[in-house]
């Protein structure tokens, strides 16, 4: 009886997959325990909303996502929309929507929202996919990054535009194409540091040249490659961190969480951690070679590069190898927002993989 | 339309995968590659800049070493206090702060213009002190309402502390904030890091000639600081050693019998040892409270010591130069012996003046003291006989003489800025003056140095020195102020050895015949009347220096104004046959040197010899019957 309520409640979770985020959830407890104790407790409420949502989207069949997949979109771009229009300003800019009873970050919605359209988009017109229809979802891509980047949130803006950029990328679209656009970006980058604002231009300035201002604007990335760099092979010592310790790293629970794990756990620290993003990653690509249709495997595949760029993305810049855009570290930042993102995109990958007999019968 | 295999697409997707995978390993490598430049390669520095990050070096000050008289009396000494201190750049509106704290603790309009002074000399992140010496009660009030007030604090600092005031004020003189003209001292010792966080520095005196003895070793404590400069924790300290305290040759009782003797009027003495060259009593009157100048002093304060017409600051007995006056005679007539210009048994006559290349001068006895021989000379104080001998001897003869005794060269005292004075010679014309035919020394001009008048120019110090080397029989010593210094960390004490400067080479029986005169001048000559009933036999000299030149009148002191009156002077050693103190008095327009400068001595001598104590300053002697 007990064995059969298990057996119902686990039946749509994939073991690999829960076994590699259940790996991280302990990584990040671990790392926040020492990061900054007090944040414990919400965070584990935190993790257990993710998995609530993972679980239920995981029992959701694909051909149900197909139909929230134009709905959701519609509702995301209006909401930003919204945003644009009455969002409420803090820290300059202009993220959040104040719906009465609560307060919501509609870009988180578009991390989701947008592989799911481009998706549905591409199954719908699997029979004839020219440059037309790359044209049309580059373009559907476009208009909600484009509101992001305008909030500002340079951080949300390159993850939808990434997911985005994945599935078109697994829909096959042109080798040719692709490498034309690179160049073509290359060529526009002038064009583009002149719609940057002031402040997203330090960032790219300070990370050629953190030491220009070293109290100031560099000041972030100076602490943080120090803590990485002290941290040496085997690290400090857990709780042992005295860049973390003593506030010198900032967000140490957030963005910067990682200085904290690298200062602390060392070069071990860090390869734990890259394996276990791999092997996860891995997995995902995997569930997104065995999925049975279009729409599946676009979804699964571009899913699954969230996650590295989430990772890439942050440690690139808590190491100074990237701008500082406001990512958290997938699974090991402290904040609901984007656990219960990332957990909604593990949900899909696996429903996508528990469903893929079903629907190839 | 293109016709799409399934197969075919299927193949493509997996292309795709496996592109996206090899990137995202590719991507993973270079952040490796990363992690292993900072965490590997560039582990060190980082290590480094961490550590640099956290561990701050806060310095702990050292106690400051002591000054001790030669009896174990403490002349200065620290202690510690609470201030409160406002550091202007944190501070934000400084008037509304200070009328703020107001509020709470009592800030005088002297507090606000001290603190006005030290803003202006010093650098606006450092903490300056708007109240010192705060009481608990004040401490507490304010710890209370501290959030109010940003950039002000409640400190704990050791003060230098004066006990005896004005006494002994040029000798010790005084320390004060620490100015970038210290500054550059401590550099070219290269003493930065032990005077980091040191805010005082000796400005005067011995606080200034020891600083570097007296200031001790800065201690250091490593502390754990937080990203906003918290202390954490402490990793570990090295503890201060004390500055080295500074034994005197001083005796302070003698120093403040001294002192007292002067009562309001203006002067020097300085009495010395003359065995060893160590300095008993070094006054310069009027004197200053050194305490002042401690926490800053404030500009009321400052510039009522600086315009007094009395010269507070000035330390006559070490930059004050006066003419001899007589008490050069004693020198002039050893002078006589040695070069063999004189017996002591020729005599001269004196009619009362004395003519010179067309022109008279004067003895002070109207019609003169008639037969003079040496004793007489010196005992009477004759004129005569000296300007008589200072030709037969020549500037030349004199000059050179009197160089040996140290006139007109810096004695090499311990205390800093010492003046040299003039001793007359025709090279010191042929410098000092510019035109020419005032650069050629003229005869007339010898005869009234052999009185000690004319270019003839000695600090009081200069004096006592000549005095103390002929109570020593020619054995000249280097004046001075410490006897030893007390090595706080070696605890050994490390003695300023008395080593002779030079040894005069002087006929003991012509030492004998001018200190049986200097006997003979206290006992019935010019300083008979201050020395009378002394219960010990000692030797003297009055003097009077010209301040203002009445040419052929006779002086008359009631006539000229308080500020153009002679200078008075008074040279003594005592006991006469084995002297344990030589002195010189001067007192700046006190008339004749008997009345003024002799009771002054006497007082002097009384208690160092007998232990008696007066009361009242030394009386001034009001019969000026008395020649000098």
């Amino acid at each position: 009886m007990l064995r059969n309520l298990w057996q119902r409640l686990t039946a749509p979770i994939d073991p690999p997959l829960m076994m590699l985020a259940s790996l991280l959830l302990v990584y990040a407890l671990l790392v926040l325990a020492s990061a900054s104790p007090e944040r414990l407790g919400s965070q584990m409420i935190n993790m257990c909303v993710a998995l609530l949502v993972m679980r239920v989207v995981a029992q959701v069949p694909p051909q149900k996502m197909m139909h929230f997949a134009l709905p959701v979109f519609i509702m995301g771009v209006m909401l930003l929309v919204a945003v644009a229009l009455f969002g409420d300003i803090s820290k300059g800019a202009r993220r959040w929507l104040n719906l009465g009873f609560m307060r919501i970050q509609p870009s988180e919605i578009m991390k989701i929202a947008m592989p799911l359209m481009l998706a549905w988009y591409f199954q719908k017109h699997e029979t004839y996919l020219r440059l037309r229809e790359y044209a049309m979802a580059t373009l559907i891509l476009l208009l909600p990054v484009a509101l992001i980047a305008k909030q500002p949130d340079l951080g949300t803006a390159i993850l939808v535009m990434a997911a985005g950029f994945f599935v078109i990328f697994f829909a096959g679209l042109s080798w040719k194409v692709i490498v034309a656009l690179v160049v073509a970006a290359v060529a526009s980058a002038p064009l583009a540091w002149a719609m940057l604002r002031d402040y997203q231009r330090s960032r790219i300035l300070t990370l050629i040249d953190p030491e220009s201002d070293p109290l100031g604007k560099g000041f972030h990335i100076i602490q943080s490659t120090i803590a990485i760099g002290s941290g040496g092979i085997i690290g400090k010592g857990w709780g042992q961190g005295t860049q973390a310790q003593l506030e010198f790293i900032p967000e140490r629970h957030t963005d910067f969480v990682f200085a904290v794990l690298s200062e602390e756990l060392g070069l071990i620290g860090i390869t734990v951690l890259l394996v276990l993003y791999a092997l996860l990653i891995g997995r995902g690509l995997m569930i997104a070679a065995n999925a049975p249709t279009l729409f599946t495997r676009l979804l699964a595949g571009s899913i699954t590069l969230i996650f590295f760029t989430y990772a890439f993305v942050n440690m690139g810049m808590v190491s100074g190898i990237l701008p500082v855009v406001g990512v958290p570290l997938p699974f090991i930042s402290y904040g609901g927002t984007s656990l219960v993102t990332l957990f909604l995109g593990i949900g899909i990958l696996m429903s996508i993989h528990k469903h893929r007999m079903l629907v190839q019968k | 339309m293109e016709f799409k295999n399934p197969e075919q697409e299927l193949e493509h997707f997996h292309r795709r995968l496996t592109s996206a995978g090899s990137f995202v390993l590719f991507a993973f490598a270079l952040l490796f590659a990363r992690f292993v430049w900072l965490q590997v390669i560039q582990h060190s520095y980082y290590q480094t800049r961490a550590e640099d990050n956290r561990i701050s070096l806060v310095p702990i000050l050292p106690n400051r070493g002591l000054i001790i008289d030669r009896n174990g009396i403490v002349l200065a000494h620290n202690y510690s206090a609470y201030t409160l201190e406002i550091t202007p750049s944190k501070a934000g509106d400084l008037e509304k702060t200070i009328d703020g704290l107001e509020q709470i603790i009592e800030i005088q309009p002297k507090d606000r213009k001290r603190f006005k002074k030290l803003m202006d000399e010093s650098r606006n992140f450092e903490s300056l002190p708007i109240r010192t010496r705060l009481s608990d009660e004040e401490v507490a009030k304010f710890i209370a309402r501290r959030y109010r007030f940003p950039g002000v604090d409640v400190k704990a600092r050791l003060f230098r502390q004066y006990p005896y005031n004005e006494s002994a004020s040029h000798l010790l003189g005084y320390i004060g904030r620490i100015t970038d003209h210290d500054i550059e001292a401590i550099e070219k010792r290269d003493l930065e890091d032990n005077y980091r966080g040191t805010e005082h520095f000796g400005k005067s005196g011995l606080e200034q000639k020891y600083e570097f003895e007296l200031h001790g070793q800065t201690g250091f404590e490593q502390v754990e600081v937080d990203s906003s400069g918290r202390a954490v924790r402490v990793l570990s300290r090295i503890a201060p050693v004390a500055g080295n305290n500074l034994t005197l040759t001083i005796d302070a009782k003698l120093q403040e019998v001294a002192e007292l003797a002067f009562g309001s009027r203006r002067g020097a003495l300085v009495a010395i040892e003359p065995a060893t060259g160590g300095i008993l009593a070094l006054v310069s009157m009027p004197g200053f409270d050194p305490n002042l100048f401690v926490d800053g002093i404030d500009s009321q304060s400052w510039d009522a010591l600086n315009n007094s017409l009395d010269k507070p600051m000035i330390n006559r007995a070490l930059n004050g130069t006066y003419p001899p006056g007589s008490t050069f005679k004693p020198f002039m007539a050893l002078a006589a012996l040695e070069i063999g210009k004189r017996t002591p048994a020729q005599t001269i006559y004196d009619p009362g003046v004395y003519n010179f290349g067309g022109h008279v001068f004067h003895d002070d006895k109207k019609g003169g003291h008639g037969t003079v021989n040496m004793y007489k000379s010196i005992v009477e104080s004759c004129d005569t006989y000296y300007y008589m001998l200072a030709n037969d001897l020549g500037i030349d003869h004199i000059s050179s003489f009197m160089r040996q005794f140290g006139f007109g060269a810096t004695t090499g005292v311990d205390i800093e800025g010492e003046s040299k004075g003039v001793l007359p010679s025709q090279e010191w014309k042929r410098e000092h003056f510019k035109r020419a035919d005032q650069q050629r020394w003229f005869a007339g001009e010898t005869i009234s140095i052999g009185i000690g008048q004319g270019y003839n120019a000695y600090t009081p110090i200069q004096l006592a020195q000549a005095t103390a080397t002929l109570a020593n029989n020619g054995v000249m010593y280097r004046p001075h102020i410490v006897k030893f210094i007390a090595d706080t960390k070696s605890g050994t004490s490390i003695p300023i050895e008395p080593k002779p400067l030079r040894t005069l080479r002087l006929k003991p029986d012509h030492i004998e015949v001018i200190k049986a005169a200097m006997v003979g001048v206290n006992k019935e000559g010019t300083g008979s009347r201050a020395f009378a009933g002394a219960g010990y036999i000692s030797a003297g000299k009055t003097g009077t220096a010209q301040v203002y030149s009445l040419k052929g009148e006779k002086y008359a002191e009631g006539r000229v104004k308080e500020r153009l009156r002679d200078h008075a002077l008074f040279i003594a050693f005592a006991p006469a046959d084995q002297p344990t103190i030589a002195l010189a008095v001067l007192v700046e327009n006190g008339g004749f040197g008997a009345q003024a400068a002799a009771p002054i001595a006497r007082q002097v001598l009384d208690y160092y010899l007998l232990g008696k104590r007066p009361n009242t300053p030394a009386p001034a002697d009001d019969d000026d019957s008395e020649e000098d």
